[in-house]
Formats: C-alpha cells, sequence, structure tokens
C-alpha cells in the first residue's frame, strides 16, 4: 500500500505539493510514482530564479527503467533545488515527501493548490489508475 | 493470454513486480533492481529463464545440420557437454536468433533459444531439418533457473544430487553435465561465473526455494539487462534482428570462416559484406556528462548518425553506458541526443564489466 500524506495536495501526474508557511510550495513526486518507476539514477531539475507554468513539465526523473517528466502542479518562479539529488537521486526513492523533494516554488497564484487532489482523493485515483 | 513460468507463484511470494516479456509473465524486479544487480556482482542471484526455448536435436545427421544451419561451426565441439555460442542467419546474413548449442553426441544436440523468436526459430528448425532427416523437439516440460555471481556455484553445489555434484564442480566454464533430466551448465549471462540448469518443470520451485535459503537471490529481469550490458553481451531484438549481420553486430568472432569450403546459411551474404566492408560496427559508449542513455536514441559522430540500441545506466561503473551502431570508421567521441540535449561519449570496446571488475577507463 502507497504512502499518502493527507496533509499534501497530489497531481494527476503524481506530484505532490506541500503549502510552505512562508507561502512558497514544495514539490516531489509521490511514493507510488517512486515505487513505480524504480530505483532512481539521475534527476534533472530546474535552475533556480526559473519562472514555471502549472501542468508543464520542469524536471525529470530517470530510473534504470525510464525517464518520467516531473509536471509543476503550480505556477510561479523556482525559489529552490534540491542539490543533494545530484549525487544521491536514491533519495526520491528512500524518502519521497522528505528528503527526496525536487524542488521549491513561490507561486503566482496560490489558488492554483485547489485544482490538486487532497489525499483521500489521490488513493482513489490510484485505486482507480490500477484496474 | 500469457504464459506463466512453473515458478511464477515463487516471483508474486517473493514480491515480484510481473511484467510482460515476450508473451510471458515476468518478475522485472523484486523491489530494486540495482541491489540485485550489485548482489550477483558481489555474491549470488538467480534468474527464472524458463521462458526461453529448449529444443532437443536428434538423428544421425545432426552435427551436418548444425554446420550447415549455424555461422558458428559446431565442429569446434567435440567433447560431449560442450556449449558453442553461435548465430542462426537468413539467406541475407540477417540474424535470426542468437543461441548457445550444447554437443552430447553427433546424433544429439541441444540448443537454447529466445523467447521472443520461439516460433520463428522452430518454424526454421524444421524447415532446414527436412533435408537432414534431424528431429526437432520442443521440450516445454522444462524449466530453467540461471544462478550467477562469484559464489553461485559455491551455493549451488550442495544442492546437487550426490550424484552430479563432483562432476558439476569440475565443470570448466561452458561445459555442461547431465543428471537424468537435470542438466547444469557453467554458463550465464551476467559476466560472473555460475551456473544455468535445466531441470523438469514441477522440480522447479523446491529448487528455487532451497537455492533463496542457500542466500541466493531472486534477480529480476531489469538486472539481467544491465548486467548483460555491462558485460558486453548482446540482446536479441535490441541489438541485433533479421536486417543486420553478426559483421554490424560486434559478432564477428562468431562467425567460423574456416574451412572455407563449409558452407552455412548467410555465408554468400557475409562474404560479400566482409570484401566490401560492413558500412556499420556496434561499439560501446560511455556517458562522460550527466544524464542517462536509452535505446534509440540519436548518436552523432564525425562520420555520420548511428543509434543507440541498448542504454542503461550501470550500477557498477555508476555511469550511463550503452551500445550504439554507428558508421564503421567512427573514432574514439561523439554526441548523443538525450532528451534535446547533445550530451558528449566516448567510444569503448566492451565488455564494460567482468568478474566485478570495470574494464574500461573512467
Amino acid at each position: 500500500m502507497s504512502n499518502i500524506p493527507v496533509e499534501l495536495k497530489y497531481a494527476k501526474s503524481h506530484e505532490w505539493a506541500r503549502h510552505n508557511d512562508d507561502g512558497t510550495v514544495t514539490v516531489g513526486i509521490s511514493d507510488n510514482a517512486q515505487d513505480q518507476l524504480g530505483d532512481m539514477v539521475y534527476v534533472e531539475l530546474p535552475e533556480a530564479g526559473q519562472t514555471v507554468t502549472a501542468a508543464e513539465a520542469c524536471a525529470v526523473v530517470e530510473s534504470v527503467k525510464a525517464a518520467s517528466d516531473v509536471y509543476t502542479p503550480v505556477s510561479g518562479e523556482v525559489v529552490e533545488v534540491n542539490e543533494a539529488l545530484s549525487d544521491a537521486p536514491e533519495k526520491v526513492n528512500q524518502d519521497a515527501y522528505g528528503d527526496g523533494w525536487l524542488f521549491r516554488v513561490q507561486p503566482s497564484d496560490a489558488s492554483e493548490l485547489d485544482a490538486l487532489m487532497n489525499g483521500d482523493a489521490y488513493a482513489e485515483f490510484l485505486a482507480a489508475e490500477a484496474h | 493470454m500469457t504464459h506463466k513460468t512453473p515458478l511464477y507463484d515463487e516471483h508474486i511470494a517473493d514480491g515480484g513486480k510481473i511484467v510482460d516479456f515476450a508473451g510471458w509473465d515476468m518478475p522485472i524486479n523484486y523491489g530494486s533492481q540495482i541491489e540485485e544487480h550489485n548482489h550477483v556482482r558481489t555474491d549470488a542471484g538467480m534468474f527464472d529463464v524458463s521462458h526461453m526455448t529448449v529444443v532437443d536435436l536428434t538423428g544421425e545427421r545432426t552435427r551436418e545440420y548444425l554446420r550447415y544451419l549455424l555461422a558458428n561451426n559446431v565442429d569446434r565441439l567435440r567433447e560431449s557437454g560442450k556449449a558453442l555460442y553461435s548465430c542462426m542467419l537468413n539467406e541475407q546474413g540477417g540474424v535470426i536468433d542468437d543461441l548457445i548449442v550444447y554437443y552430447f553426441r553427433d546424433d544429439f544436440f541441444r540448443m537454447v533459444v529466445n523467447a521472443g523468436t520461439r516460433a520463428r526459430d522452430l518454424a526454421w528448425l524444421e524447415q532446414q531439418s527436412v533435408d537432414f532427416s534431424v528431429t526437432v523437439t520442443e521440450r516445454p516440460e522444462l524449466a530453467m533457473i540461471a544462478v550467477q555471481g562469484p559464489k553461485a556455484r559455491a551455493r549451488t553445489l550442495p544442492l546437487l544430487r550426490e550424484s552430479v555434484r563432483e562432476a558439476a564442480a569440475a565443470l570448466k566454464p561452458f561445459y555442461g553435465v547431465f543428471d537424468g533430466e537435470w542438466f547444469i551448465a557453467r554458463t550465464g549471462y551476467t559476466g560472473e561465473d555460475g551456473f544455468e540448469i535445466i531441470l523438469p518443470a514441477e522440480e522447479a520451485a523446491e529448487f528455487w526455494v532451497r537455492l533463496r535459503a542457500a542466500g541466493v537471490h531472486p534477480t529480476g529481469l531489469g538486472a539481467r539487462d544491465t548486467l548483460r550490458l555491462e558485460a558486453g553481451m548482446n540482446l536479441y531484438g535490441s541489438d541485433m534482428d533479421e536486417n543486420v549481420s553478426p559483421l554490424e553486430s560486434a559478432l564477428a568472432w562468431t562467425v567460423a570462416w574456416e574451412p572455407a569450403e563449409r558452407d552455412f546459411i548467410g555465408r554468400k551474404a557475409l562474404e560479400r559484406q566482409r570484401a566490401e566492408g560492413a558500412g556499420r560496427k556496434l561499439v560501446g559508449l560511455v556517458l562522460e556528462d550527466r544524464g542517462v542513455l536509452r535505446n534509440h536514441q540519436l548518436v552523432k559522430t564525425g562520420s555520420g548518425e548511428g543509434e543507440i540500441t541498448s542504454g542503461s545506466f550501470s550500477p557498477t561503473l555508476q555511469r550511463a553506458i550503452a551500445f550504439a551502431r554507428v558508421p564503421q570508421d567512427t573514432g574514439d567521441h561523439c554526441q548523443v541526443d538525450v532528451r534535446g540535449r547533445l550530451l558528449n561519449a566516448r567510444v569503448v570496446k566492451p565488455p564494460f564489466v567482468r568478474n566485478g571488475k570495470a574494464r574500461i577507463e573512467l
């Protein structure tokens, strides 16, 4: 059974978003997504300062098996990326919601988060996808 | 409707992730492909290869038949149990399949061919057998387990019947020995020492469980692919097929030109290609920039374009590696189009890894 923290929001493309107290949004891929992709070997992240648009690809996670685009769930400016993944992409497998975060965005429109699924809805979405 | 091997229930019990491979439900991994890969390089892993096709060839003229059928020469096989790797070609010199053939007696050889080419191989074997009155018998009632790694033989030998243990321990590389319906061969597809064991399907699950109890880890098709790629071994359907010859597939070493009077299917086409020079060759690549090489990526060289036929991340080298088919006069460097970016790669001669050790400079 996948780990799906209830305090996060989820996109249909399997990213999670955490709305931080300072207004920024941290983005990663879900535990289900990392499990499907398998062992990560390379992560390509956006640049800090880069402007990103919701639902557009701005990062790539590559496992031994395949490369997969990561779509930002919110528009805005990238304020920080997880540099540690450059040498340790396996953190995405080990701790998808913690040390395996990908990038942090200063959202231009935080209401975009409302369009995402909550944990229960994402669990249902995964169950439906599996059938 | 997919096929299941006699070990399917074991794969489920071991937590295997099942994928469709050539019409078979096979485990891609049992959790972590990289851990499985590393365990084979350092200890011992086991693979269910029961999907592969075992074919027995019998009849007085079997040697003569194989001499004509295969690009490698079965006359290299004189000791019972000896194995030979060969391509089976069409008249155009294209590769119908690559296979291992074992010699037992002049009227009895055994062949192991790929699962994905099974129907076509069997039809070809049958068609060619007519002139030689050879009987082609598929053995679907047999399973096959490969145990590979530096500790594979030590962990496996105590589990074999006492009647064969000594003979199995004494096997030289590329030899096999029968024990009733069991056949134990010192062959593999990982670049490590080990055994490939052909055994009755109904005995396979019990043997798998005993191997696991002896410390041999179940290893999926994912790791099988990265292990063979590191070992510099071709995969049929990716690195070669009916449209390319062994000369364009880094398999010229498997073509027995001598004796010149031996006729084999595809010989004339290969000789023409050898005289004119094959336009392309299969080489190894090591990515120098960061990223991952994948099948079908475009390769740019000073002599023209090529294509990656097998690309992945090498867990042993911690770098992206690949096989690529490139123009014959390609030099030491090339670039690969990786998701729209041109990355630098070095051209090398595989294997990348053998017996746990890097064989190329990084």
